[in-house]
């Protein structure tokens, strides 16, 4: 057998579709080991200290092997085919987001030249199984928060589509990869600083529109554990809950990921002196972009946690009103504005 | 090599991925079920009567009509947002009125008062 081209892609697409999932595995241990943690500590409590010895780090693993014991219930009243499919297209709608993330130089699964496009698009899909799982379970509660999280999650779609228009108006590039190597040398090249006021407003909105997005506080009234239980998902137990929690925390890391990639330098270094240069080697320049990469989207998933904290649940109306009246006039007025900017100067 | 491809992987992998937990959990769960466990859970109480799927506040109906609208909208930006350097004084005034037309309509419901949330 000989390895031609074709073969050789196949198998390093194929490893970088597994690496990709491990990485996500790993990080939601990770995350919400962290996210109990910083909870604690924020409310002047310990969290997980025993599993596992230092600091409970084992809890989330001994969590995970808990769901994966459980029995798995499915109520009788529920349509059982929509039941089982909604974990499903929530989870691969989430993962189909990481194709498109430059993690490093050459660490990305494919370097669409509609890149910021198929985010935007791909990202949609995990609406349609939160309504799915809200409708099949056959539960008033779920219903009504599956409702309210599609209702959230298309509004806040718009302001999202239209802050990550930015960068792709300054740069003229919707490759994950031209726009990141557009921001290379140093942190006053990244598209936040380089070009003030329009993209930090841009960025702005879309962490904050963001966090609607991935159902997380103030956002987070699809759970309102006091009104609606849990939400969409009450009904679902063991392991098919644990993949709506998984995802959850997939998407933490996408936005945050995508908010890196066009605002913060994606995977290059602050100043050009820590960058390691490609002629040390490839893999060791791809690392330390993957590394840089990594600690700035993991440093924005805490804030989302900070927040999370910190922040009080917005009620309907208020979220509605942020959205169609403050967000959308705010972002249209912005894309304006980028595009007069470019074409007077 | 086609790009989608990568994509594609990705897609398989992640649904291998829920195939092989949910066979895992299914097959390594206990199996006692009971038919008080297999009504829905709720709010732990007795489940409310009649079905879930009832009618529901056509707000949301609004609320979605509105999302397809603009968000038709932001998939006519993107392409002009790559090209309107080329494009110029000339994009830049189309795109201009094809945004005031819609922020008229914005205007209007806003006034009519469909964005309030009752």
């Amino acid at each position: 057998m000989t390895f031609t081209p074709e073969i050789i892609n196949l198998i390093i697409s194929v490893g970088f579709a597994l690496s990709v999932v491990a990485f996500v595995a790993v990080f939601v241990l990770i995350a919400i080991w962290l996210e109990r943690k910083i909870s604690a500590h924020m409310q002047d409590r310990l969290g997980p200290m025993e599993t596992g010895g230092w600091h409970g780090w084992l809890q989330t693993i001994a969590d995970a092997l808990k769901l994966l014991l459980k029995e798995d219930i499915i109520p009788q009243a529920a349509d059982r085919p929509l039941f089982k499919l909604a974990p499903f297209i929530v989870f691969t709608g989430t993962m189909a987001s990481f194709a498109v993330i430059p993690f490093g130089a050459h660490l990305i699964g494919s370097d669409l030249n509609i890149g910021v496009y198929y985010l935007v698009a791909v990202s949609s899909l995990v609406v349609i199984g939160i309504l799915m799982a809200g409708w099949s379970s056959n539960n008033k509660w779920a219903l009504y928060g599956a409702m309210r999280s599609a209702a959230q999650m298309v509004s806040y779609e718009i302001p999202i589509g239209l802050s990550l228009l930015v960068p792709i108006m300054l740069i003229g590039s919707m490759s994950m990869e031209t726009l990141t190597n557009a921001q290379a040398g140093g942190f006053w090249k990244w598209t936040l600083f380089s070009h003030p006021p329009f993209a930090i407003i841009a960025f702005i909105i879309y962490f904050w529109a963001s966090l609607a997005e991935t159902n997380r506080t103030p956002f987070d009234i699809p759970e309102a554990e006091s009104e609606l239980v849990a939400g969409y998902h009450v009904e679902y137990s063991a392991m098919r809950f644990a993949m709506f929690f998984l995802s959850e925390y997939a998407n933490m890391f996408v936005v945050s990921s995508v908010a890196t990639a066009l605002f913060l330098g994606g995977w290059y270094a602050p100043f050009r002196f820590l960058d390691v240069p490609i002629e040390v080697g490839v893999i060791w320049h791809n690392l330390a972009g993957l590394a840089w990469f990594s600690l700035k989207a993991i440093l924005l998933v805490c804030i989302q946690m900070w927040l999370r904290w910190t922040l009080p649940r917005l009620r309907v109306d208020q979220l509605m009103h942020i959205c169609w009246k403050i967000f959308l006039p705010f972002s249209f007025a912005n894309v304006l504005l980028v595009s007069l900017w470019i074409v007077l100067k | 090599m086609n790009d989608f491809l990568g994509v594609l992987l990705l897609l398989i992998t992640a649904v291998g991925l829920t195939v092989i937990i949910l066979l895992l959990t299914v097959y390594l769960g206990p199996k006692r079920t009971n038919p008080v466990k297999e009504l829905q859970f709720e709010t732990g109480n007795r489940p409310s009567p009649g079905s879930a799927r009832e009618r529901f506040p056509v707000h949301f109906y609004l609320v979605a009509i509105l999302f397809v609208v603009f968000d038709i909208e932001i998939a006519f930006l993107y392409p002009w947002a790559v090209n309107f350097r080329k494009l110029g004084l000339f994009g830049l005034v189309e795109m201009g009125v094809f945004i005031l037309i819609l922020t008229t309509g914005w205007y209007y419901i806003l006034k009519r008062g469909v964005l309030k949330w009752r």
